[in-house]
């Protein structure tokens, strides 16, 4: 037999081929054209070897595979846009058997006559699953690192290589397309269950189970291409399909408002799929994935929530030429919920931890976070007790600074008042070594001012958390004018060490996250008063889809948060920095009605004791007259929301405080949650075209302010017809050096 | 154009569309026939001149398929040379079979019709016949698909009905069809259905509960709370209607139309047909229509057609005096005396769907009869009829007296 590249193929005495997957210099498997390649042709190989009675397919890494390199398909989207300038129609039919290969691969596989058995050893992602499907039998390790999961949805497409019609046809509809529609992750227990796979064993005896199954005379035929066979429930025509169907849609409208083409492709294919022969089906789910794979949403997912976000994880932003910082200690000083909650992630990553307040007793509190956030895990099953206990002994909470002489970072997290830092940074810094980073985890404090009260500024950066911390995957690494190579080096490492993605950016108010917060929230206001119903105010900008309303996610950031920061930005910048308006109506709320927000149980919104559910204060109509609902246009009021968001964006990119289209794309939907479909913030610009939007903005600058007014730098993209992908080219720096 | 006149109708009485429903042992074919027989042996009809039999069947399937009408008219011994076909148009199918009927006389292809519809609803059961509608994810989800329960809950909350609002409605419609029974209103249009021997099966309609009051509506619960808020539907009704913070559930089996076995039949014809049939015309089709209408809301398309059919029959609301819209839902009759002012003792005087039922195919056919014996009784002129349609639609007819 020959040789491969990805492969290893060894038949034993008993005639059964094992196929270890296992791509050099990759950590995990993944599968490109080449590998597709390598599977066809040992698909002919085996089915040509009289010798071989079965095949057993693996991997030979400690996971499975993590699906289909979706890089592969953003070159499909590149070859498509070339291909149709030339011939639009030979360019789809290209598209279309692209989009095909991998699911006939699989039909290929699971008709080539010989029994296959996937051996599934650990987490087993998209295609990989799918390949696993087409085989006739499936065993899966009894081990926690076995995941199984179709999640292409949430990139934005779907699984379209034999996923929707091999799931339903194995397990009950509910369950596949609550799988497939949330992409969400199966045990190898919950896996089995429904019906997915056939056995779970011990992760020993993993290669000889498989072997086993075709030795006890696996049959070569999937249940599908058996004569009578019948779909799990009795298919689409049956009472309970009668509940599923109708409320499948409704359910993704809750969920997500509607607004992911490729979830709804699930149930298109599921469907009609489950009233068709196996190989009708797969075609018709081809259809459908090469209509998704067209849609600007799959491209504007891909690239920022897999590729750009990949690229980020990694270091994309890190200075060259710097050593890989290993965390050997790290400061954290302020134990209020933000730096307790910073020290628990940094222990999560098994880095031991100082936790310093003024006092032993306030420090011991900000363990207590800790405490009850690792008490939760382990209750829920998330982690060991050994697991959870080994965690907790790595935070020290202590008001000695001194304990901080051997730490390779500290980061500051005290309140958000210059003369508290500088008073903590002139302490820290007496104590420290030469080559501690100090880092702040300020909000609202520009990083320049604060690196003045340091004495080494080149050392001094800025690490912005959002809350809660646990759960928030990015951070904004703030560079202050001073801050060098080794800050932000170092910096990366960390957001890395913790397992979040970073996004570097040079330092102004409000940094970027922020800035783009605000201007979601202060468009509320403007609707506010003008006199939108307010429900409609908050179902918009759920539909446009954002996660949380701005009045909700104004209650949550307490509104007296805003007073003060628009205060400040009075204090600072003067009062036409602020729309008064906005102040009058803040004001209002928090010096006459006393409405905070979430905290003091009255904002936007009324908080009845539990279990009853908040509801906006009845008495907001009052404030201002009420426009009529059929006079307010939602298409409009959703397009407010993401303008306005996006424009504070582009911004950021005109000042040159964020420099790379990733960053403010990946940050604006790990940041706060902007619409994904749209892959976030200037995807969002890019998708619709530069010149649409700047018309789209003038129109909204005309009705609804000047703070819609296009910038220069978009009017000069318009006019050149320049995308920001393409004159922010993030790439363009690696192809000069190559 | 030739004029369309109505000379007879008739209507079973209504069954509970339950297995214990009295006419839940009647094919639904032999309600149909029992319609068509009534007609022909109350006007002596020669059935070999009958051009064609229309009838609605929202879920034509099982006992109901194979285009019931035809089949109706073998049951009923009529002539061979009358066709028959079935139609939907969901909930107002009964009264669009008479429309294109109607259609069919005024275009001069026919002269005598036999139009109306049926349904056994305790027979093949809501909803028996499947469809795109409401299964497949190309189509449900564009229209915004809700049960036509949380529709209705959408409409009272959207135009600010609250519970006593529909509950009072609910019970006004129980006294006002026990009196329309008491008072004898019905009688010379409601046939007994009877047995091959002539033994009444029954005579009345049998969902009605003419004591219902404010406080036995109370104890029951809200239908539609859980599928609006466990089957994601709230969220549906919401994104059609972002003013909407949240649906407030209203509805029940109390303020809501009756599921019930019935047909009806009414005799249209020409003044040509009329007179081959020897009998006196009693009123005119004046004008109809047809509309589609706002989708989530679903059953406000009475309001819709009603503009349409006032506006392309130059008429005026004060034209008509009395209304018939079929009790879906009690949300749906409150929204449309709302959007017309129209005064409670105008419209659906003698009760209607929520105290007697709503036989889906049949109905438009048995409240335009309905209407009709009313405006003889009072000897007023004009009524307009209009139903709600799944799907969000309207029709609507105006009859006028000769």
């Amino acid at each position: 037999m020959s040789t491969y590249k990805n492969f290893t193929v060894e038949t034993d005495a008993d005639g059964i081929a094992l196929v270890t997957w296992d791509m050099p210099e990759k950590s995990m498997n993944v599968f490109t054209m080449e590998v597709m390649d390598e599977i066809d042709a040992i698909v002919d190989a085996t089915v040509a070897d009289a010798a071989v009675k079965g095949v057993v397919f693996t991997s030979g890494k400690s996971s499975f595979s993590g699906g289909a390199d979706l890089t592969m398909i953003k070159s499909l989207f590149s070859m498509l846009a070339e291909e149709q300038a030339r011939d639009p129609e030979a360019a789809m039919k290209k598209l279309f058997d692209a989009a095909g290969r991998m699911s006939w691969l699989w039909r290929k596989v699971e008709t080539n006559g010989k029994p296959w058995v996937s051996a599934i050893n650990g987490t087993c992602m998209g295609g990989a699953f799918e390949l696993s499907l087409a085989c006739h039998g499936r065993v899966a390790a009894n081990s926690k690192s076995v995941k199984i999961a179709l999640p292409e949805v949430k990139v934005g497409i779907f699984p379209g290589a034999g996923g929707t019609q091999r799931v339903p046809r194995l397990a009950n509809a509910q369950d596949a397309l609550q799988m497939m529609t949330t992409g969400s992750s199966l045990t190898a227990q919950r896996a089995k269950a429904m019906g997915l796979v056939h056995q779970v064993v011990e992760p020993a005896e993993l290669v000889n189970a498989a072997k086993q199954m075709i030795k006890d005379g696996l049959k070569p035929v999937a249940p599908w291409d058996e004569k009578g066979f019948k779909v799990p429930g009795g298919g689409v025509w049956t009472p309970a399909a009668a509940q599923l169907f109708p409320a499948a849609p409704a359910i993704l409208r809750r969920e997500s408002a509607g607004n992911y083409p490729g979830a709804l492709a699930i149930l298109k294919c599921v469907y009609e799929g489950l009233q068709l022969p196996i190989d009708t089906a797969l075609k018709v789910e081809q259809r459908y994935f090469t209509e998704i794979l067209r849609t600007t949403e799959a491209f504007s997912m891909i690239r920022s929530l897999f590729v750009s976000m990949q690229e980020l994880g990694k270091g994309a932003r890190r200075p060259t030429g710097q050593p890989k910082t290993e965390f050997k200690k790290v400061g954290v000083v302020g134990a209020g919920f933000m730096g307790a909650s910073i020290a628990y992630v940094t222990a999560a990553a098994g880095i031991p931890v100082v936790l310093i307040d003024r006092d032993q007793e306030a420090a011991d509190k900000g363990k207590a976070v800790s405490e009850k956030l690792v008490a939760d895990s382990v209750g829920k099953g998330r982690l060991t007790k050994d697991e959870g206990e080994k965690l907790l002994s790595l935070i020290t909470p202590t008001p000695d600074y001194a304990t901080l002489a051997d730490a390779t970072l500290v980061v500051e997290a005290v309140f958000e008042d210059r003369t508290v830092k500088k008073a903590v940074i002139e302490q820290v810094e007496a104590v420290i070594s030469d080559a501690t980073i100090f880092a702040s985890n300020t909000s609202t404090l520009p990083i320049t001012g604060l690196a003045e009260n340091s004495k080494r500024p080149e050392k001094f950066i800025g690490v912005h958390f959002f809350s809660p911390v646990e759960k928030m995957m990015l951070t904004e690494v703030i560079l202050g004018e001073k801050s060098g190579d080794r800050a932000l080096a170092m910096a990366l490492d960390y957001v890395a060490a913790i397992k979040k993605t970073p996004i570097v950016v040079n330092d102004t108010r409000g940094f970027f996250v922020n800035r783009c917060v605000f201007r979601y929230i202060h468009e509320a206001y403007d609707m506010l008063i003008e006199g939108v119903p307010p429900a409609m105010i908050e179902n918009a900008a759920k539909m446009a889809g954002m996660p949380v309303g701005p009045l909700s996610l104004n209650d949550e950031v307490a509104i007296d948060l805003s007073q003060k920061i628009l205060k400040a930005t009075v204090a600072d910048l003067g009062p036409q920095a602020v729309d008064e308006r906005h102040l009058a109506l803040i004001n209002k709320l928090v010096d006459e009605l006393d409405r905070r927000g979430r905290k003091n149980g009255k904002g936007f919104y009324e908080y009845p004791a539990k279990p009853a559910k908040k509801y906006l204060w009845p008495e907001l109509k009052t404030l201002y007259p009420q426009k009529k609902a059929a006079d307010v246009d939602v298409t409009t009021l959703k397009q407010r929301f993401l303008a306005t968001i996006a424009l504070e964006a582009a911004r950021t990119m005109e000042e040159g405080i964020v420099t790379d289209p990733r960053e403010a794309d990946v940050g604006s939907i790990l940041g706060f949650g902007f619409a994904p479909y749209t892959g976030g913030t200037l995807s969002y610009i890019d998708g619709m075209g530069v010149k649409a939007f700047v018309a789209l903005c003038e129109k909204l600058a005309a009705d609804y302010g000047e703070h819609f007014a296009p910038t220069p730098l978009l009017k000069d993209m318009a006019a050149k017809g320049e995308t920001f992908y393409g004159r922010f080219d993030p790439y363009a720096k690696g192809r000069e050096a190559a | 154009m030739t004029e369309v006149f109505i000379y007879d109708h008739v209507r079973t009485p209504r069954g509970r569309g339950k297995k214990d429903g009295s006419l839940h042992e009647v094919p639904s074919v032999r309600l149909a026939a029992k319609t068509l027989e009534a007609l022909r042996d109350r006007n002596g009809l020669d059935t070999s001149t009958v051009d064609d039999i229309i009838m609605g069947c929202v879920d034509p399937v099982m006992d109901a398929g194979a285009v019931i009408p035809k089949a109706a008219a073998f049951e009923a011994g009529y002539s061979t040379k009358a066709p028959g076909m079935q139609i939907s148009r969901f909930c107002a199918s009964g009264l669009d079979a008479i429309n294109f009927a109607a259609g069919k006389i005024a275009q001069g292809a026919d002269d005598i019709v036999i139009a109306g519809g049926v349904e056994s609803m305790s027979r093949v059961g809501m909803g028996m016949s499947g469809g795109s509608w409401y299964m497949d994810p190309s189509v449900n989800f564009p229209a915004y698909f809700m049960p036509q329960g949380v529709s209705a809950d959408l409409i009272a909350t959207k135009y600010g009905f609250t519970r006593d609002d529909v509950d009072a409605y609910a019970v006004e419609s129980q006294k006002r069809a026990g009196a329309a029974w008491e008072a004898g209103y019905f009688k010379n249009s409601v046939i007994p259905v009877k047995d091959q021997n002539g033994l009444i099966i029954l005579d009345r309609d049998e969902h009605m509960r003419p004591t219902t009051d404010m406080q036995s509506l109370a104890s029951l619960n809200a239908s539609f709370q859980m599928p609006g808020e466990m089957g994601g539907f709230e969220a549906v009704g919401i994104q059609a209607h972002p003013e909407i913070e949240k649906i407030n559930y209203v509805h029940h089996a109390g303020n809501s139309s009756g599921i019930v076995d019935g047909a009806a039949a009414v005799l249209i014809g020409s003044k040509a047909g009329g007179e081959s049939m020897g009998i006196k015309p009693r009123a005119r089709i004046r004008a109809f229509a047809n509309i589609g209408s706002d989708p989530a809301l679903m059953l406000t398309g009475p309001v819709d057609v009603t503009e349409k059919l006032l506006k392309r029959s130059g008429m005026k609301l004060s034209d008509i005096d009395l209304f018939e819209l079929n009790e879906a839902f009690a949300a749906v009759v409150l929204r449309y005396m709302q959007a017309f002012e129209i005064p409670h003792d105008k419209i659906n005087v003698n009760g209607g769907a929520i105290a007697m039922g709503h036989p889906l195919g049949a109905t438009g056919a048995m409240i335009l009869g309905t209407v009709l014996d009313e405006l003889e009784r009072r000897n007023l002129n004009t009524a307009l009829v209009t139903l709600c349609i799944g799907a969000g639609m309207g029709t609507a007819t105006i009859i006028e007296r000769v």
